[in-house]
């Protein structure tokens, strides 16, 4: 993965970095995440796959890896369809300010996580 | 007493909503009076306000500009400079917390007090963790209660029912304060369709009910997350504030932490308060 790219298919794609949005409050109840963006109030509860992207979301481990290591086995998933999902539900969270995306390492952000 | 707060007294009325006295200054005899029938019960008798605004009304021949003209405008608050701005088309105040005072410039209508004097509460009850919310609360056999809901869905059909030895707190907004480690219930002015001032009492906070109509009397338990979701539905905030914002998420999980939330569904039948406990 030095070179920042993954296979897909027959196309090579860049590969993604994500970490959480330090304008973001978190907190973990009841085993769901919820998460309220601190900018525009927008508030969102992750279903167990995407509370596991979003711990995971550290900045330097790629998307993939994270599928890859963490979704799959633990979800027992399709490789494919879980790579589709995590980039759907990145893409959403990305939209909304709450999760930064990037092709490289990002430095990792302090959300402001309930305790 | 000071000079200073013998003159204070003469054009002043201290408001005191949730055990904080806000002082309110206008020179017109004839507001005062209002402000002093409309708080009635919330007048605080001894001087020692935390909090003072200087209130300068609308000449009357300003009624008509542009100001007035947008009453209904949405509500605007952010901080800038190191003082609360608070705007509407009614009004239109600075605060500074640091130093406790404000200046409000409205119109004669106590709406607008009405509405800054939220806006002030919930600025400041988000650093303490408490919050208003749009409930319905009373006190019964010495325990709180608050009644949730949007427009609509029973908060004034819940406090017209309850029985004689319930003590009404509001029918529209709540006022919520973190006591140690548990949460009080206080009364507010604030009233809803009953048209009624809530008493100023506070008791400790048992439930938080969210009010549905439904064919019977029931109470369902309600996940925690789903809790947290339908109590920052229901907080009233204001501000466009990132910290703030922060902080009025965390009183949410922590009160869902602390208060047993539950779903009251109910007929609009003075027999739902037998379930009330």
């Amino acid at each position: 993965m030095g070179d920042n790219t993954v296979a897909a298919g027959d196309n090579v794609i860049a590969e993604k970095y994500i970490a959480r949005s330090s304008a973001i409050a978190a907190r973990l109840i009841g085993g769901e995440m919820m998460i309220m963006s601190a900018v525009d109030s927008t508030f969102f509860t992750l279903n167990e796959v995407a509370t596991v992207i979003w711990q995971a979301a550290d900045g330097y481990t790629p998307l993939s890896d994270i599928v890859a290591s963490r979704i799959c086995p633990e979800f027992e998933v399709d490789a494919e369809q879980a790579g589709r999902d995590a980039e759907q539900f990145v893409s959403d969270l990305a939209q909304h300010g709450v999760l930064l995306v990037s092709e490289k390492p990002i430095t990792p952000a302090s959300p402001s996580e309930a305790a | 007493m000071s000079h200073s707060s013998e003159v204070a007294l003469t054009d002043a009325v201290a408001i005191g909503i949730g055990g904080m006295a806000i002082a309110l200054h206008t020179q017109d005899v004839g507001f005062r009076q209002l402000l002093e029938d409309r708080y009635a019960g919330f007048i605080e008798a001894a001087f020692h306000p935390q909090f003072e605004f200087d209130i300068e009304l609308f000449d009357p021949s300003d009624l008509e500009t542009a100001e007035t003209k947008h009453a209904d405008d949405d509500v605007q608050v952010r901080l800038q400079d190191g003082e609360w701005l608070l705007q509407r088309g009614d009004f239109h105040a600075r605060w500074d917390a640091s130093v406790g005072r404000g200046h409000i410039r409205q119109s004669r209508n106590p709406y607008a007090v009405d509405s800054v004097l939220r806006i002030v509460h919930t600025l400041i009850l988000a650093r303490q963790g408490g919050f208003l919310v749009h409930a319905a609360s009373a006190i019964h056999h010495g325990r709180a209660f608050l009644f949730a809901g949007v427009s609509g869905a029973g908060k004034t059909t819940i406090s017209r029912l309850a029985p004689g030895d319930a003590t009404l707190l509001t029918d529209e907004i709540s006022y919520v304060r973190r006591a140690g480690n548990a949460y009080e219930a206080w009364g507010t002015p604030f009233a809803g369709e009953l048209a009624r001032v809530g008493e100023n009492l506070a008791a400790p906070l048992s439930v938080l009910f969210l009010l549905e109509k439904g064919p019977e009397n029931r109470i369902e338990e309600v996940a925690a997350a789903e809790a947290v979701r339908l109590l920052l539905r229901n907080i009233l905030f204001f501000a466009e504030d990132p910290e703030l914002v922060s902080l009025v998420f965390r009183s949410a999980c922590e009160f869902v932490e602390k208060v047993p939330v539950r779903r009251l569904i109910f007929v609009p039948d003075e027999r739902v308060w037998e379930i009330i406990r």
